[in-house]
């Protein structure tokens, strides 16, 4: 606090004083950073659960199709389980409403929302984000938008039910929970909007001194490039949005064919002429770069924690940058790699094959950084560490399976089959899922002052990989059977799928086994806010500046203003007492040999 | 240590302050958002059956209205800028008179006023002749583009409204001021971008 004679900031005397908040301020309408980002975290961690809950409900019914669901079967009413048993309807819901609240409430707001507002100033020696109450109105717009998508439960034909995607023009027509299913989005659109704007402003304008674009940890890397996919693709899906509700609202025919007839009657409100395909093209052109901002913040988790217990520099950290900007800019051109199957041409196919094709390389490169990084290593087995680990492995099948999905004759098979689930979902569950365990492990100590339970932290992780194994390699082998992910009734009904039946059963239970796992993870997130073992400043023994602040750390994050004095990852450099030299320590010998970029940057900060 | 830097004053190594990236960041998506919308335009125009897209857009729009209002935001561009200009002369001068700021806001928050009252006479001579969103698909992309342009406007004037009537930052900060004026000018430029775009093409092509 001894830097106030500096600041000519002086109407703001009220923040200077910290006046104890009360309960409103400091947990509801707070603008710091930290606490935002844990709001985002809880937030997003409870509608994960909720997600969750909608999956066992559905693997439930493709294990036994039409039996009653005993106990809380009958409590869901007669409009979705009349005497336990569910209606195809409220399985349509359960599906569109698992997907949009797993990825647009739960994963991204926890990845982005939760750590990256969390880690993000803190990496960068940042008192704070950039736009403090942008900051605090971006959170609230993403609960009021999440209020609105489980609200939409309740209205009279219940949730949205056309999918995820709400493909036109079936969600043109849908009950209005597909209307509150498009306000949601635009809440949630604008949230995202107000984030990214801020993440970036804050990384280019904030950085401690010292602190150079390459002298900033991956994670920073990882969650600027997520903003700018956030900035730039979701507006178009917002412009979908806005056109979808007209067709809804005001009968416009943006995605209205010419002379559709649904159930016999013949769609005569919609003047026609209108294009479904324009939807997919819209909604893809968002949802394919949110692919990567699942993806791009969960490296990043996985880098520093990977860095921290192998205690070596990371192998190859400017590929990686310069991978994680590729990936960025070509996740903008591979979007009708969703849609092989639309009718869109041969010639439309072949250049979104190749696109897909070369974006496997950057993808590639940095998970072979991160492989190659665990070489010669005497790694540390800690919680955050087994989660990074078991990313490597499942996000590389999640990569791999991709690959055929690509490629547009194979795509002919596996189209819309279980194969694609399990593709997805190696990415998604295991994969970011876990990399985002590793992170909360990894940065509890920072937000609590206490450590996680190692033994709880164990008991979570092999129940829990070997359960999302069990429940997701199955679907491949359902998938190139044939079995649609469409269908109600598990494949009951489809000759095919006959010999798979039992792969339902299976699933159910590891999906059983999977929730028990989580029982061990949520005693250890809450008893270890008060009975957590101490943890230092440092909690890791790691080198990047978070680990300069304080634990937990105060409004405005640290005590006096962090200098980066050498690149982020500066383990076990010979020559050291300590097998880490952090950013912000000066003195230690040369560092960084043939970095070129260390000239400007280091000399030019006065010591203190 | 919990002042946040750079709020007014520029960072030495990239040359800008907070806001001014912000707002770029904003514009950007914002060019996004009404790239979509013009993207769906031609996709729709070019994939329409035949005889249901209007050959000129003036078989339903009004062009003479359309280049008054043109003409109208336009020139709010320039009394904008002059606005700002207005300021940072008398911050150049070490003066703090606000006379000539608050003419040409006052000019500016007025001509987006004329471009609303012309757009209602537009929409509703298109209401008059039974021409909704739902007569068919060039109606509706016009009314949707224009109607998010016309909230744009809104939203700007109000931006610029309040610029005009609450002016004591002027005393207290007044390069935060200034830049407050300049950031609401580039978005209302941006506005005012988007109704060049529109215009040709919906009403002309």
């Amino acid at each position: 606090m001894a830097e106030h004679s500096h600041d000519a900031h002086g109407d703001h005397e009220h923040e200077h004083h910290h006046p104890k908040l009360g309960f409103w301020r400091k947990y509801v309408f707070s603008t710091d950073h930290k606490v935002i980002g844990i709001q985002y975290a809880v937030t997003g961690l409870l509608f994960l659960f909720f997600g969750f809950s909608l999956m066992m409900l559905m693997r439930w019914q493709l294990a036994n199709p039409g039996q009653p669901l005993p106990l809380i079967g009958g409590l869901l009413g007669d409009s979705r389980m009349p005497g336990g048993v569910m209606l195809p309807e409220f399985y349509n819901q359960l599906g569109a409403m698992h997907g949009t609240i797993m990825v647009f409430l739960g994963v991204v707001p926890l990845a982005v929302g939760g750590f990256g507002n969390f880690s993000v100033p803190l990496q960068i020696g940042a008192p704070d984000m950039a736009f403090p109450r942008l900051n605090m109105a971006s959170y609230h717009v993403y609960f009021w938008g999440g209020a609105i998508m489980l609200g939409s439960f309740f209205l009279p034909g219940g949730a949205a039910q056309s999918g995820w995607t709400s493909y036109a023009p079936l969600a043109d027509i849908a009950p209005t929970g597909q209307t509150a299913w498009l306000i949601g989005m635009i809440f949630l659109i604008t949230s995202s909007l107000l984030g990214s704007v801020n993440f970036i402003t804050t990384i280019i304008q904030l950085r401690a001194k010292g602190l150079t674009f390459f002298k900033l940890p991956f994670f920073v890397w990882a969650q600027f490039v997520t903003a700018f996919l956030l900035l730039l693709a979701f507006p178009p899906l917002e412009a979908a949005g806005v056109m979808q509700l007209a067709d809804r609202l005001l009968d416009t025919s943006f995605f209205m064919p010419e002379g559709l007839v649904v159930s016999g009657q013949v769609m005569d409100q919609y003047a026609g002429g209108g294009s479904p395909l324009l939807w997919q093209h819209l909604f893809w052109f968002l949802a394919h770069p949110e692919v990567y901002v699942l993806i791009l913040p969960a490296l990043g988790i996985v880098a520093e924690v990977i860095a921290n217990n192998t205690r070596k520099p990371l192998w190859g950290y400017k590929a990686l940058v310069y991978s994680v900007l590729g990936v960025g800019f070509l996740s903008f051109v591979v979007w009708a790699h969703h849609m092989f199957l639309t009718g869109m041409g041969t010639t439309i196919n072949a250049f979104f094959q190749t696109t897909t094709m070369i974006i496997s390389i950057p993808s590639v490169i940095i998970l072979t950084a991160l492989i190659l990084s665990l070489w010669g290593a005497s790694i540390r087995f800690n919680t955050p560490m087994l989660f990074a680990l078991a990313f490597l492995p499942m996000f590389g099948i999640g990569g791999l399976t991709g690959l055929p999905l690509g490629l547009s004759a194979a795509d002919i098979h596996l189209h819309d089959t279980y194969y694609v689930i399990g593709h997805f979902h190696y990415v998604v569950a295991p994969g970011t899922l876990f990399a985002l365990f590793a992170g909360i492990y990894y940065w509890y100590p920072k937000a609590t002052g206490r450590y996680l339970s190692e033994r709880l932290g164990k008991l979570h992780f092999w129940p829990s990989l070997i359960c999302m194994n069990l429940i997701f390699f199955p679907m491949f082998i359902q998938g190139m059977a044939g079995v649609s992910r469409r269908l109600f009734d598990g494949g009951e009904t489809y000759a095919h799928g006959q010999d798979l039946l039992w792969v339902n059963d299976l699933i159910a239970y590891s999906a059983w086994g999977l929730a028990l796992a989580q029982i061990p993870f949520v005693i250890n997130f809450f008893m270890s806010i008060k009975r957590g073992a101490v943890a230092p400043a440092n909690a890791w023994d790691a080198t990047t500046l978070e680990w300069a602040a304080p634990s937990p750390a105060p409004h405005g994050n640290f005590l006096s203003p962090p200098v980066a004095y050498r690149g982020p990852y500066e383990y076990s450099v010979p020559g050291e007492e300590r097998d880490f030299l952090p950013q912000f320590e000066p003195g230690g010998g040369p560092s960084d040999p043939g970095d070129e970029i260390d000239h400007g940057g280091a000399h030019a900060v006065p010591a203190e | 240590m919990d002042a946040i830097p750079y709020t007014v004053e520029e960072r030495p190594d990239t040359g800008l302050n907070n806001v001014k990236i912000g707002i770029w960041l904003f514009l950007a998506s914002e060019v996004m958002l009404f790239g979509a919308l013009f993207a769906s335009y031609i996709l729709l125009r070019v994939g329409a059956p035949p005889g249901t897209w209007p050959v000129h857009g003036h078989e339903y729009l009004d062009v003479p209205l359309a280049t008054l209002n043109t003409a109208f935001l336009i020139t709010s561009s320039v009394t904008m800028v002059m606005a700002w200009a207005a300021l940072m002369r008398q911050r150049q001068a070490g003066t703090s008179d606000l006379r000539k700021y608050r003419i040409y806001m006052a000019l500016t928050v007025a001509l987006g006023f004329g471009f609303l009252i012309i757009k209602y006479f537009e929409y509703s001579a298109k209401f008059h002749h039974h021409w909704y969103p739902s007569t068919n698909n060039f109606l509706a992309i016009y009314f949707v583009l224009t109607g998010l342009h016309g909230l744009h406007v809104i939203g700007g004037m109000a931006v610029n409204g309040y610029l005009l009537v609450n002016t004591k930052m002027w005393k207290t900060a007044p390069q935060q001021f200034a830049n407050r004026v300049e950031t609401a000018g580039l978005f209302w430029h941006f506005v005012d971008l988007v109704w060049i775009f529109l215009f040709p093409i919906l009403y002309l092509l």
